[in-house]
């Protein structure tokens, strides 16, 4: 009997005494770490795609905890709302990011590019790339072996089997930019949404002269330079024979679409323009398949003025 | 018992069907494109322009640093442009297209057949005419020769070895010129023996060759100092610390050249036209290559200008047979295939492969079975089904802690896996960006 009480006041003195012990350590030992982080990454979604520039949601929420000015940092995957949220809890007053969205500028579709060669290697863009210029004729564009849709964490991102292009589905992409850091080729650009998500940029990436980039690809871009002299607010720039649309100077007003002579600049989610479309086919260009309704509209527009300006190919 | 390296190794079907055809000249094509970076470095810079007139053995792009090499004119006739054109890769490289008139070539160059035996010019010469000469090896790696040559200070040369192995399969463009060029490759090797300060040269030659061996055996007995030394054949003996541990049994620490071992190794080809350069004052201009492929109507061996067309090789041969499956440039283990045919042949170019439609084809890969076949083959004793995870799992600090960059890319690990797995593939593009990273923390 005495044996079981001594056992069980031996073990509550080293209970306590541990635990006096324990106090005192963790007293002198404590870290202490802003509360506020805790609510910040629970405002935030949890997605960890570092789209943000940080790895992982938590490591971003210690960022804007101890950051003075966050205006410069976005969640891309909540955008505006968990932005103000995040504000609100760490009383910084949040304007309006503007939302963007993954642009696939590569139209060199089976039919507008044909292949020249036939690759059996592995599958990864990253490995053609590192041996030779790809399948087709045009060294830049896209080499269709998905590795910017096995890099997508959202499901956003699809190959079309027809054209053989990513497909971006621009309801799900969230902008983290992993598409982006993916591709070999650089073929993938993150632009600005746009207004009811109508956007204009040039479709392609290939900096060969005009003769070259079109024999390899039917809607390559020629650099014939016709766009920055329509551009009525300089967005336009050439630069070693392509032309690029800056999404900040842009105002969307189309006028670059209707002069190019190979319809690399797309415009997406326009409705149909007002003058009477023609019946001359165009070749197929890739949409993001958002809202059905859109989709169509823009076939329409696209077809719209198809400007047949062979010849100015060679005027580079 | 014979000779080899101390470390795995394969051996594939030799396949050397064009050993019999001795060397034919290619006629020269109309016009000839000549990239200018058809080396290991820095590309060389075009000093001509359009419509300059130039003789074969001009100058016409110059070496733009140390490690880089001088580019003379394959042909005489008018500099059409300076354009980018298709290289092998299709990439679009600038190149000089020189449209062909005539055949003159430059006052200086001793066209005779004569064998040149004294040796009048001086190490320093030497050395300094092999980089005028713009020689590169002619292996395959085409790294410019008289970097090689020019030993760093603290190290000296004791031996200097020459390649005479040709363990590629298909490939004997170095087999013809030992046969047919025996005494310029001893000349040549005597120079390159004179230029690193050295008595010693072995030449090591595979014995699927007795008929080099034997050949080069005979004549070496009247030049001091050259010894024969025949191989086993074993693939990658061609590769430099391969060949060094075969010939003289001495390992290359990892990350260090092979002068650190005192050893210099040459290809044979590159002893032959450093014997052009130095004793007939005769640019490189002009290699042999093999043209081969089992369905070919004629596998044989050319001497061409650089800067031919590839196609003007192939038709040579009898034409591009209908069962062509895929072109190599270079051999089968590490040649790379062409996007085109319509592509100018290179200094580097050792020959062209075609192979069947049925024997191109690049099997399905399937999971990796842990057999270790491909650890028991690297020649470099690395482990490759575990670099191929980490390149493609992006695991570089590991990858580099594993000695990537010690890969020869022999290709012998996707050679033998027997589940066919693109095992170089993903370890190049591993090697590839461990460099980069590598050299950006310098």
């Amino acid at each position: 009997m005495s044996i079981i009480v001594i056992t069980i006041l031996a073990l509550c003195a080293i209970g306590v005494t541990a635990a006096i012990i324990l106090f005192f350590v963790a007293q002198k030992f404590k870290v202490y770490e802003d509360p506020r982080i805790d609510e910040v990454e629970e405002a935030l979604p949890a997605a960890n795609c570092g789209g943000c520039g940080y790895p992982g949601c938590r490591a971003f929420a210690e960022a804007l905890v101890n950051a003075d000015d966050i205006s410069k940092m976005n969640c891309p995957v909540g955008g505006v709302s968990v932005m103000s949220q995040v504000g609100s809890i760490l009383g910084h007053e949040i304007k309006a990011a503007e939302p963007t969205v993954a642009v696939v500028r590569c139209n060199g579709t089976c039919e507008n590019r044909p292949k020249t060669n036939q690759y059996d290697g592995a599958a990864s863009c990253t490995i053609a790339a590192s041996l030779y210029s790809g399948e087709t004729g045009c060294q830049y564009g896209c080499l269709g072996l998905g590795e910017c849709v096995d890099a997508c964490n959202f499901d956003a991102m699809y190959m079309d089997k027809e054209t053989g292009l990513p497909v971006i589905i621009e309801d799900k992409c969230v902008s983290c930019g992993a598409c982006v850091k993916a591709c070999p080729n650089n073929i993938i650009e993150l632009r600005k949404k746009g207004p009811k998500s109508r956007r204009i940029f040039v479709s392609c990436v290939n900096k060969d002269k005009g003769g070259v980039a079109k024999k390899a690809c039917g809607v390559a871009c020629i650099g014939c330079g016709k766009c920055v002299k329509e551009c009525p607010f300089d967005a336009i720039t050439l630069v070693n024979n392509l032309a690029y649309i800056d999404y900040n100077k842009c105002k969307l007003c189309r006028k670059c679409v209707i002069v190019c002579p190979t319809k690399a600049i797309h415009e997406l989610n326009f409705p149909p323009r007002k003058e009477k479309p023609t019946d001359k086919p165009t070749a197929k260009t890739v949409k993001p398949v958002a809202a059905p309704k859109t989709e169509a509209k823009t076939e329409e527009a696209a077809k719209v003025e198809p400007t047949t300006n062979e010849e100015t190919t060679e005027n580079k | 018992m014979l000779k080899t390296f101390s470390l795995g190794g394969i051996h594939p079907a030799e396949n050397k069907l064009s050993a019999s055809s001795a060397i034919q000249v290619l006629p020269i094509p109309e016009t000839v494109s000549i990239p200018i970076s058809q080396h290991i470095g820095a590309p060389a810079t075009p000093i001509v322009k359009k419509n300059d007139e130039v003789k074969v053995g001009q100058l016409i792009a110059k070496s733009s640093g140390f490690v880089s090499a001088n580019i003379h004119s394959s042909v005489s006739g008018t500099v059409f442009k300076v354009d980018e054109i298709m290289d092998a890769s299709g990439f679009r490289r600038t190149s000089i297209i020189i449209k062909v008139n005539g055949d003159e070539w430059m006052e200086t160059i001793d066209r005779s057949a004569d064998l040149v035996k004294e040796i009048s010019a001086s190490k320093e010469e030497i050395v300094k005419k092999i980089a005028e000469a713009g020689i590169v090896g002619l292996g395959g790696a085409t790294f410019p020769a008289h970097v090689k040559l020019s030993v760093p200070p603290g190290k000296t040369a004791e031996v200097l070895i020459i390649n005479a192995v040709e363990c590629e399969p298909y490939l004997t463009s170095d087999h013809r010129v030992m046969l047919e060029k025996g005494d310029e490759v001893l000349v040549g090797t005597q120079i390159l023996m004179k230029a690193l300060g050295v008595n010693k040269a072995i030449i090591g030659i595979e014995n699927n060759k007795p008929d080099a061996i034997a050949h080069l055996t005979s004549l070496a007995a009247n030049y001091q100092g050259v010894e024969i030394c025949p191989l086993k054949t074993q693939y990658p003996q061609g590769g430099e610390k391969q060949l060094i541990s075969a010939t003289i049994k001495r390992e290359i620490p990892s990350g260090t050249l092979p002068i650190e071992v005192g050893a210099v190794v040459q290809n044979v080809g590159t002893a032959l036209a450093v014997y052009e350069a130095i004793q007939k004052n005769k640019p490189l201009f002009e290699r042999v290559a093999t043209i081969t492929g089992k369905s070919l109507k004629n596998p044989s061996n050319w001497k061409f200008r650089i800067g031919t067309q590839a196609k003007d090789l192939i038709d040579a041969a009898g034409g591009l047979p209908e069962d062509t499956g895929k072109i190599v440039g270079g051999g089968p283990m590490m040649g790379k295939a062409l996007t085109t045919v319509d592509i100018p042949l290179t200094k580097g170019s050792s020959g062209l492969l075609l192979l069947p439609r049925e024997e191109a084809v690049r099997k399905e890969s399937k999971p990796c079975i842990r057999c270790g076949k491909c650890i028991s083959v690297c020649p470099m004793g690395l482990e490759p089904f575990l670099l191929m995870v980490l390149a493609d799992k992006k695991e570089y600090d590991r990858l580099e802690s594993d000695a990537v960059m010690d890969c020869i890319e022999c290709g012998s690990c996707s050679f033998t896996c027997p589940a066919n797995r693109p095992l170089l593939d993903y370890i190049r593009l591993g090697k590839g960006k461990v460099g980069q990273i590598m050299r950006s923390r310098k």
